[in-house]
């Protein structure tokens, strides 16, 4: 036996959580009761938060991070993870989350963004986080932060899958690109990128992402969850959709089912008979650019 | 990957397949992800990766892959979990969902998230006599542990120091090997290494 103590909170112990949650779906739940059904519908985690995104929008104000007593509700009603969600650049609320023991902190853009220059430095916690992203520079960015695990940004609360579909198109488009850089046109990527160079090297040579990819923001349909994961994601958030939809117990199997067997196009239009309706969509055109989630965090 | 290694199968039904195809490659074995029933009868041997258990159980039992998952080890064909994948070849849990089946086959009884929660999670060097001298670099991640072993089962490694000293977190039955920790994220190939050995000597 060497000399090394246990130690915990490390880049693999928190890249790695994220590993066991690919190929499966993150539901968004506000209160015990939906975390259960979360969790019997084979959920791999649910992130628990005040209001889903659709009534974030429908009501507004400012919206934040949920009542302790309530997380505290959701850890006891599952045994899956339990994420959370904490203001951009809030780290007092994250270090609160992290008191409740939740197992992921998403430094979320749904929420009103508490500092309008810096995130979370994410190397100060034990929890891990996931951040959100629109491009690779901005899920770089992240990362250097010290994001364990990215995912797209979308609009969430829209039902609109749209911008979800950009910004997974972008992050690939552009891993692909640098791929195909001769070392030297590195530098001037990572200046384009705002990014630090060793990692743009990184990502360059592995033609990936150093963390996993999950996708978010819009995803209403099985049909959607298994086009996301067809276009590269390690995996699927689920916001709105399910609990703002007519039947959310079948529609969250319904999710899982599509997002396991997204390459089997039999069985995503088997598990899309009969699911009742789907949540009210927003059209992303329509909503003002001023209200637009993606734009927030830089 | 060496075309005449043998053919090892990791279940792709959720979880950190590609890290266990990544290893079992590194350790001389042709690697394939197992999602049907038809790929479970093509291959050698089956590692159950890293995931949740409870949605890797719950997706087993809804695709039809359980009882085939039960028969083929039965036959004896050698199975290596990791984590949730030590879970799924245990015969008994403690701290799982009451519905939570199992594959089996290990007589040992497991206790789902015994370390604790994410913020517990944490990386150790752990003493594994018959993999040599030097320490396995463990990485622990809402680990289960073992909390009793039958009389057939081998303790192949223990954690010895800390609050859990002793606890129990890797065993091998006959051609059923299983791990709390996760070997394929660590770039050590020596419990693959072991598993790949376990299949050519079954073959």
């Amino acid at each position: 036996m060497t000399d090394v103590s246990p130690v915990v909170g490390t880049e693999r112990v928190k890249r790695g959580m994220a590993e066991m949650l690919k190929g499966g779906v993150i539901m968004d739940v506000v209160t015990p009761d939906q975390a259960k059904i979360a969790e019997d519908a084979g959920a791999v985690a649910v992130m628990a938060l005040e209001r889903v995104p659709a009534d974030i929008r429908a009501e507004g104000g400012v919206s934040r991070s949920s009542d302790p007593d309530m997380i505290d509700g959701i850890i006891e009603a599952v045994s899956i993870p339990v994420m959370a969600k904490a203001r951009i650049g809030h780290f007092a609320e994250a270090q609160i989350l992290e008191s409740l023991g939740v197992d992921y902190i998403d430094e979320s853009e749904v929420l009103t963004p508490a500092d309008y220059s810096n995130h979370i430095d994410k190397w100060n916690f034990t929890v891990p986080f996931v951040c959100g992203a629109t491009n690779l520079g901005e899920a770089l960015r992240r990362i250097t932060e010290g994001a364990a695990m990215i995912r797209s940004k979308g609009e969430a609360g829209t039902g609109d899958v749209s911008n979800a579909v950009t910004h997974m198109r972008t992050i690939r488009g552009e891993i692909a690109r640098l791929s195909s850089m001769s070392k030297d046109e590195l530098y001037v990527a990572a200046k384009e990128l705002q990014a630090p160079y060793d990692l743009v090297v990184e990502v360059a040579a592995a033609g990936a992402l150093p963390v996993v990819l999950f996708t978010a923001g819009g995803i209403a349909t099985p049909a959607d969850a298994s086009m996301m994961m067809q276009l590269g994601a390690d995996g699927v958030f689920v916001g709105s959709g399910i609990f703002k939809s007519g039947d959310p117990v079948k529609r969250a199997n319904a999710i899982v089912q599509a997002t396991r067997h997204f390459d089997n196009p039999d069985v995503v239009a088997k598990v899309s008979r009969g699911l009742g309706e789907a949540m009210v969509g927003i059209n992303v055109a329509d909503i003002p650019v001023h209200h637009r989630l993606e734009d927030r965090g830089w | 990957m060496t075309s005449d290694g043998p053919l090892v199968g990791v279940l792709a039904i959720q979880g950190d397949v590609r890290e266990h195809m990544w290893s079992l490659r590194a350790a001389g074995a042709r690697a394939v992800p197992v999602g049907s029933t038809s790929d479970l009868e093509s291959v050698d041997a089956l590692v159950l990766p890293g995931g949740e258990s409870t949605t890797m159980s719950k997706l087993a039992l809804a695709d039809g892959l359980m009882e085939p998952l039960r028969t083929a080890r039965a036959a004896g064909m050698p199975m290596f979990g990791s984590c949730a994948g030590m879970i799924m070849l245990a015969d008994r849990i403690q701290d799982g969902r009451p519905d939570q089946e199992t594959v089996g086959g290990l007589d040992i009884v497991v206790r789902r998230n015994a370390f604790g929660r994410q913020v517990d999670s944490f990386e150790a060097a752990v003493a594994v006599p018959c993999l040599g001298e030097t320490d396995f670099p463990a990485i622990f991640i809402r680990a289960p542990w073992v909390e009793s072993v039958g009389d057939d089962v081998q303790v192949l490694a223990r954690v010895d120091r800390g609050l859990a000293e002793g606890t129990i977190v890797a065993v091998r039955q006959g051609s059923l090997l299983a791990t709390a920790f996760h070997p394929e994220l660590t770039g050590d190939s020596r419990f693959h290494d072991l598993f790949v050995q376990m299949v050519r000597q079954t073959r």
